[in-house]
């Protein structure tokens, strides 16, 4: 990627100075705009991740699309997959703007090389997952979201006013299906527990690790590509969760979760941290699952997207040759 | 945007179900329509035709779904999702229609989770496999010219309720239509691989053709808008030998009951439950 360096662009230290004062003023950067190389590298790698963890995250409840138990619950669920897909497409966008390729990025998900949200690597066993992952899953993804919007790169933080709207429209409408489980059948109540006990640690973790051993967070924070720190969300998640929790007269499985009032916050159990290591590193229950369907869904696919290509380069020959005509 | 903004929206209570979305609320679709079944209109064969209308929409969504997470790119997830939600949308408004006017006062739940194969009166063509997008793609152009067809004739018809259904369906089946178009001439067109594919999907969905036609002499130009697309994409066109038998009544190829099964194991495992 060249930046729009010209013969009469002042030297880097200028550059450097802008945009250290652009930083500081809670100024946008734009594409235009010169950054630092590291700027733009970790830009690219959370933007990509994000974006593939929207589309690797339309797997676990995609599944459930044909099994919805209603026509209405199928329509809503049919339609927050596709959000996910569309909040996949911004996302690799953006990325787009800062010099990425999105069929690298997709080659590089493919291949390993970048990872997406853990969380995705666990199974949906009743379509009671469909509403705690709503619940939790999209309510976590909105407490790590919501500051981004004020990300200090421009085309990432507008991506996310309109992913977070999406988001928590999202997240209402799960936690709607859930309250008409609590209030149907004595099976529907506990298939809602059960959904609750597999999905809240996991969804701590998807904060990331504690801050004291989050080695890239100093630096994004300084750059204000990242707002508060993975423990300071994490504690904002717990204590918007735990009043919607006793609302809905489900138990959240931690024995230490409890109000401390000197703190003004929820105290609560630390998540297995060997865990989020072990599934970050392809050792959840579904990672290989889930590469395997977006591996072969891209090879699969490969065929199509050749004729597009291979039609639309006939088209414009025939289009010349039409023209020279 | 404050950061606290959209936790403190999340965080209140939600008592107001209308508030929450899309789709929630929506008890009953036809809310405020006048649905008194006009004279001299035959409530058992309207019953019968907003049947095997939303029987072949809810069969095509239930198929379009199966492409989520395996579409061969990211837009076609979204276009084909799209699809999928509009037919979707169509198969509730005319089993609510269903219900009202056959008697039985039955909600669209209980026409799409519990009734049997034999009971469904779509066409055989929208319960096909999948197999691959063009396939999807051949049969997506036949059943969307067709519905188009099909629906700008209901757009007048004497019921007032089924032609509001049809002609807010107009809009929809017309891009479902030009979408399957453009990829009919893309596949047509574009590689070997791709033409061959193509080639052999029309083939395939060419023996349900004729099945489509039971209401309206909708079959010239259905057929003219199918030559046109296969002729802008290069393509012979294939020959309409009908197969004997019709999804219109209650005969479906083996396809149909496991398709049933996948759609309605939640709902009849659990017959007390509301969702």
């Amino acid at each position: 990627m060249t930046t729009s360096l010209s013969a009469e662009a002042p030297p880097p230290g200028h550059l450097q100075e802008h945009f250290d004062a652009t930083i500081s003023r809670d100024q946008r950067i734009e594409p235009r705009d010169w950054m630092p190389d590291g700027y733009r590298k970790t830009l690219v790698r959370q933007i990509a991740q994000h974006a593939h963890s929207e589309i690797i995250g339309m797997q676990p409840e995609g599944e459930w699309i044909t099994k919805a138990p209603s026509l209405r619950r199928k329509a809503i669920l049919f339609a927050k997959v596709q959000d996910e897909a569309g909040h996949g497409l911004y996302l690799y966008s953006a990325a787009e703007t800062l010099g990425a390729d999105r069929a690298d990025l997709t080659d590089r998900l493919i291949e390993g090389r970048q990872k997406y949200s853990s969380i995705f690597n666990y199974p949906t066993m009743s379509f009671a997952d469909v509403g705690v992952i709503g619940w939790f899953v999209d309510g976590a993804a909105i407490c790590n979201q919501v500051p981004l919007c004020r990300s200090s790169y421009g085309p990432y933080a507008r991506a996310m006013v309109r992913i977070c709207k999406e988001e928590s429209f999202h997240q209402r409408q799960g936690y709607e299906l859930l309250m008409t489980m609590m209030r149907g059948t004595e099976a529907q109540r506990e298939m809602v527990q059960d959904a609750v006990n597999r999905w809240w640690w996991p969804s701590l973790m998807m904060f990331g690790p504690p801050d004291d051993s989050s080695p890239n967070s100093a630096q994004s924070m300084a750059w204000k590509i990242k707002r508060h720190s993975n423990d300071e969300l994490r504690q904002r998640f717990v204590d918007m969760t735990v009043p919607q929790a006793d609302k809905l007269g489900v138990t959240l499985p931690d024995p230490d979760l409890r109000w401390n009032a000197e703190r003004g916050h929820h105290d609560f159990g630390t998540p297995d941290w060997d865990e989020l290591m072990r599934v970050i590193k392809g050792g959840g229950p579904c990672n290989d699952q889930r590469m395997q369907r977006r591996r072969s869904a891209h090879e699969e696919g490969a065929w199509v997207r050749e004729a597009a290509t291979a039609h639309a380069a006939k088209q414009a020959a025939r289009a010349e040759k039409g023209a020279v005509a | 945007m404050s950061d606290d903004h959209v936790y403190l929206t999340l965080a209140e209570g939600h008592e107001d179900d209308a508030r929450w979305a899309y789709g929630t609320g929506f008890e009953d679709p036809l809310h405020g329509v006048d649905t008194t079944v006009p004279e001299g209109i035959d409530a058992g064969e309207l019953a019968a035709l907003c049947v095997a209308l939303a029987d072949d929409a809810l069969v095509s969504a239930q198929r379009l779904a199966e492409w989520i997470t395996r579409a061969p790119e990211l837009e076609e997830e979204v276009a084909l999702a799209n699809i999928g939600l509009d037919l979707l949308g169509q198969a509730r408004l005319l089993y609510s229609r269903a219900g009202q006017v056959d008697g039985t006062g039955r909600d669209e739940d209980a026409y799409a989770y519990f009734r049997d194969a034999g009971d469904f009166r779509n066409v055989r063509l929208a319960e096909l496999p999948n197999a691959d997008f063009a396939f999807s793609i051949a049969r997506l152009l036949m059943l969307s010219s067709w519905r188009l067809a099909h629906f700008e004739r209901l757009a007048s018809h004497p019921d007032p309720v089924l032609a509001a259904i049809a002609a807010k369906g107009v809009k929809e089946l017309a891009y479902h239509r030009q979408y399957a178009a453009e990829w009919a001439v893309r596949l047509g067109d574009g590689t070997e691989e791709s033409h061959r594919r193509m080639r052999r999907a029309q083939e395939q969905v060419a023996p349900y053709l004729g099945e489509l036609f039971t209401a309206y002499d909708v079959r010239d130009e259905v057929v003219a808008v199918l030559r046109q697309v296969t002729e802008a994409a290069g393509l012979p066109m294939p020959v309409y030998r009908p197969l004997p038998g019709s999804g219109r009544d209650g005969e479906h190829t083996e396809h149909l009951a496991p398709l049933l099964a996948e759609l309605q194991g939640v709902a009849r495992a659990h017959p007390e439950a509301t969702w």
